[in-house]
């Protein structure tokens, strides 16, 4: 039997963080994309598609995580499309980042004053303007705490991916287990490593809120 | 090519999973919030040592996985002697991540107390607790109510990790049932929707509970 000794242990979960890191990236990118698409189609006030989009929300804030990823798994092999547990996982976390960050941001937007919009309507600038130089600077600045704070989310949810079999984190860490039968050691240091990567996001996300708060 | 007919007798199992996944997550609810608000009142009345000890704890628990904190639990627990059922496993990690959560929540309630509240109580002749739990506590949860409905339906959707740990919960009937009939899609969507249809019913529960709870604005 092959010995693991505490150098092996960390440096295979650090190896596998590397994954945990990668799909964090992709999803938090994916659902930054998507989000920013659904906001736009939420700005032309069209009631279809405020409707279908508020719906998206609803749907993918009221089912687990874990389903959403069976569902892609399972799903998407259904109509044909041989699906990769990555694969899976990237668009499973986009989809859910994606409808967390589209509520986050409609917060941002709507509490900027009704006035804005009027003002910038009698300085004669174009809808495209009004968002370009006068919405999006100020709700920027108010999203950014929250959406990094929600970021810290995304980098827990992707530990869902071990259960669907894609190797990051979470996945390596029972593997550990399995081969070195020491759990309180392997999964306090997968707890760590975890801890490493959301504890700055968190600080981050802290450290923004009050500065823009202390501003305003 | 969707069969959901192919579902039908598995019902029951479906039927066991709902009740489970209820039970664990009502219990949960309940515990986490009570633990969540005394730690609340602890970080944020307690001594300096306390209050760090409370923030310790919360930011563990808020920048970990809640999977690795059950398999922590599970596994990880009974190498140093303290052995829990799968049950007793999930419940503990659920009533432990809900308390975390809560309890950054209520504080921010209890810190946007006005401070006039406070003296007016002292000058009254109440005592620190009856000041607490007759002036303050009420105002600051209702503050902080909306968000403290959605950690609880984050937290109840999270239960479905307890399937992991071989917990008899509704992701766990999904996985039963699929692994039996193969018709895995169908399956999960008809899961998916339970869950979907719980949250709704709890938003809905805790908007009824509220509404007693914070009557006291509607006598004046």
């Amino acid at each position: 039997m092959i010995e693991f000794s505490n150098y092996d242990i960390i440096r295979n979960l650090l190896i596998a963080t590397q994954w945990t890191v990668l799909l964090s990236l992709a999803a938090f990118v994916g659902g930054i994309s998507v989000a920013l698409c659904l906001t736009a189609a939420r700005l032309t006030k069209n009631p279809v598609l405020t409707g279908l989009i508020k719906f998206y929300v609803e749907v993918f804030q009221g089912t687990p995580l874990l389903m959403q990823m069976f569902l892609c798994f399972f799903g998407l092999s259904l109509v044909g499309l041989n699906i990769s547990a990555w694969n899976a996982a990237v668009l499973s976390l986009t989809l859910f980042t994606s409808a967390f960050l589209v509520e986050i941001w409609r917060g941002c937007i709507d509490t900027l004053p009704k006035g804005q919009w009027e003002a910038s309507r009698c300085l004669g600038l174009s809808f495209l303007q009004t968002l370009r130089y006068v919405v999006l600077p100020q709700a920027f600045k108010v999203a950014l705490a929250p959406s990094i704070g929600f970021s810290v989310q995304v980098v827990k949810g992707t530990a869902l991916a071990s259960v669907i079999g894609f190797v990051e984190l979470t996945k390596a860490g029972t593997m550990l287990n399995n081969a070195t039968f020491e759990p309180f050691k392997v999964f306090a240091f997968v707890a760590l490593i975890y801890f490493a990567l959301c504890y700055p996001l968190s600080l981050t996300s802290k450290i923004l809120e009050k500065k823009f708060n202390v501003s305003r | 090519m969707l069969d959901f007919a192919a579902l039908l007798p598995y019902s029951h199992v479906f039927i066991h999973g709902l009740i489970t996944t209820v039970e664990i997550s009502l219990l949960a609810t309940v515990l986490g919030l009570v633990l969540g608000a005394t730690f609340a009142v602890a970080r944020q009345y307690g001594a300096t040592w306390l209050s760090r000890i409370v923030n310790v704890y919360v930011e563990l628990i808020r920048n970990t996985p809640f999977i690795v904190q059950l398999f922590f639990i599970f596994f990880g627990l009974p190498s140093i002697g303290l052995k829990l059922s799968a049950w007793e496993a999930g419940i503990i990690a659920m009533v432990v991540n809900l308390a975390a959560y809560s309890t950054e929540i209520i504080r921010a309630g209890l810190a946007s107390t006005p401070k006039g509240q406070w003296e007016a109580g002292k000058v009254l002749g109440l005592s620190f607790k009856q000041t607490l739990f007759r002036v303050v506590i009420i105002p600051a949860i209702e503050k902080i109510y909306p968000a403290l409905t959605s950690q609880c339906i984050i937290v109840m959707l999270g239960s479905a990790v307890l399937s992991q740990i071989s917990v008899q919960d509704l992701t766990y009937a999904a996985n039963f049932v699929q692994s039996r009939n193969f018709r895995s899609f169908e399956s999960y969507l008809v899961t998916a929707l339970l869950y979907l249809f719980l949250a709704i019913l709890m938003r809905k529960a805790f908007n009824l509970i509220g509404k007693r709870l914070f009557s006291y604005r509607a006598e004046r």
